[in-house]
């Protein structure tokens, strides 16, 4: 039996028909063709599925299509604005060299985004605490850190 | 994962209804524990009844001496909620504590505490502060809650929803989490309540329990140096891959002097 769900994806309208099992992350990569959300495991531990819910950063893994019927779904494709300007957490990546092979960044960055939101100037203590469910199989978290702190320190400067 | 019907009551009282009419469905809380459950195929229920639709089991506020949590509020809201801060900061300290932001955002009192997982959190943060919960047929203290591994008093049907917490006092709560999945290798809080002062116990043994001989050492005197010397039975610990038996014991003790010494 298919389910109807609708939502705002990055702003927009969308609405599909799923089984009562489809993941969100599916129905945003598979239905929505956006795939910059990635999976990373089974068994919501590595956060490269992280998205915002009604502006909360969740692992779009662990929960249904159907339970984000009527929500505000952001993905990575949603942060930059329409003219390509980065976000502040995207253009600290970029500066800090938060990556290597990116396949983490997607969740990185939306974990960050929720991190800056929560923690304005956050220490080093605090991201790498609040980074707990993001894994990183490559860059040694260094400059993700580095790029989370710039970001949180500039975004409470209001210069977001 | 298997498919499933899924179904959004309103009310508790629908809730029940739905779970009475089929015994191979379960209720979904946030969801953190059953949906990684589910996709390793490990159950496989027939329909999944979603608390989340049900307005009145959601949120924090004070009744007289208790402050009452809903069965939904989710860790993040437990954390920074400014009645748990102000009136148990302890418990909103645990809250924190568990798993990772995106775990907090969507995981519940309700769901952790049904779950009886060995090394959740909120065991502790229940029995240590002699919580009570109610469920839409009674309400059950803490101390007759958590009967074993991932077992509870909860019958067939009875669902939470909601958790009073009695003001302590004063209560800390110390954890050595596990470095990859958050979880309590041991967790301890120390609670001075107005019946005397508790010590629950998670993630060392089979679920969680009441550490009495450092209760009663404490309640004559109410300092790190009147628990040195006491340590819970190794016998009926969790010997694992993560810590042996032996080593939780040592770590509840010293766990348990740091709670104190937060004083
Ligand atoms: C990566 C990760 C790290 C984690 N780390 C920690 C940690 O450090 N510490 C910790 O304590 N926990 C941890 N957890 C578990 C987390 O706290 C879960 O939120 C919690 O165990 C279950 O809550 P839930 O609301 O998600 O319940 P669900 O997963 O929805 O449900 C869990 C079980 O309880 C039943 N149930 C749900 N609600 C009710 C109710 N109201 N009445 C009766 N039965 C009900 C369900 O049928 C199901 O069997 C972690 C989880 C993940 C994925
Ligand atoms: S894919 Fe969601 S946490 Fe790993
Ligand atoms: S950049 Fe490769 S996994 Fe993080």
């Amino acid at each position: 039996m298919l389910i109807n769900v609708n939502m705002t994806i990055n702003g927009k309208a969308v609405s599909g028909q799923v089984e009562a099992r489809t993941l969100l992350v599916e129905f945003i990569r598979d239905h929505q063709r956006l795939t910059g959300t990635h999976v990373g495991c089974d068994t919501t531990q590595c956060g490269c599925c992280t998205v915002h819910v009604d502006g909360k950063a969740v692992k779009s893994c662990t929960m249904l299509a159907v339970q984000a019927t009527g929500k505000s779904v952001i993905t990575i494709e949603g942060l930059a604005q329409a003219d390509g300007t980065l976000h502040p957490v995207q253009e600290a990546f970029r500066e800090h060299h938060g990556l290597q092979c990116g396949f983490c960044t997607p969740g990185m960055v939306m974990m960050g985004v929720d991190i800056c939101r929560r923690h304005p100037n956050a220490d080093e203590h605090t991201v790498r605490q609040e980074l707990e469910g993001n894994i990183c199989r490559c860059t040694g978290y260094q400059g993700i850190v580095e790029a989370i702190m710039d970001a949180s320190a500039k975004m409470a400067g209001g210069k977001a | 994962m298997e498919n499933f019907g899924y179904h959004t009551p309103a009310s508790v009282a629908d809730a029940a209804k739905l779970l009475d009419a089929n015994e191979d469905a379960k209720l979904m809380s946030g969801g953190m524990t059953l949906l990684p459950t589910l996709k390793q195929r490990l159950a496989a229920p027939s329909d999944l009844i979603d608390l989340a639709k049900i307005p009145d089991i959601k949120g924090v506020c004070r009744d007289g001496d208790e402050l009452v949590i809903g069965a939904m509020t989710t860790h993040a809201e437990v954390h920074e909620n400014a009645l748990v801060r102000e009136l148990i900061p302890g418990l909103a300290s645990l809250a924190g504590q568990i798993g990772d932001p995106a775990v907090r955002h969507r995981g519940t009192i309700g769901g952790s505490c049904a779950n009886a997982d060995p090394a959740a959190d909120y065991p502790a943060g229940t029995l240590g502060h002699g919580a009570t919960f109610v469920t839409n047929k009674r309400k059950i203290a803490a101390d007759d809650f958590f009967l074993g591994l991932f077992e509870t008093a909860l019958e067939p049907g009875e669902i939470i929803v909601g958790v009073r917490f009695p003001i302590p006092v004063w209560s800390h709560y110390q954890k050595l989490r596990h470095p990859a999945s958050g979880y309590a290798v041991v967790g301890v809080l120390v609670a001075q309540t107005k019946s005397g002062v508790r010590v629950a116990v998670t993630g060392a043994g089979p679920s969680a329990f009441r550490a009495t001989a450092m209760e009663e050492a404490l309640a004559k005197d109410f300092s790190v140096k009147a628990i040195e010397g006491i340590t819970v039975d190794a016998d009926d610990l969790n010997n694992d891959i993560h810590a042996s038996a032996a080593y939780r014991a040592h770590v509840v003790t010293v766990l348990a002097k740091r709670a104190v010494a937060a004083r």
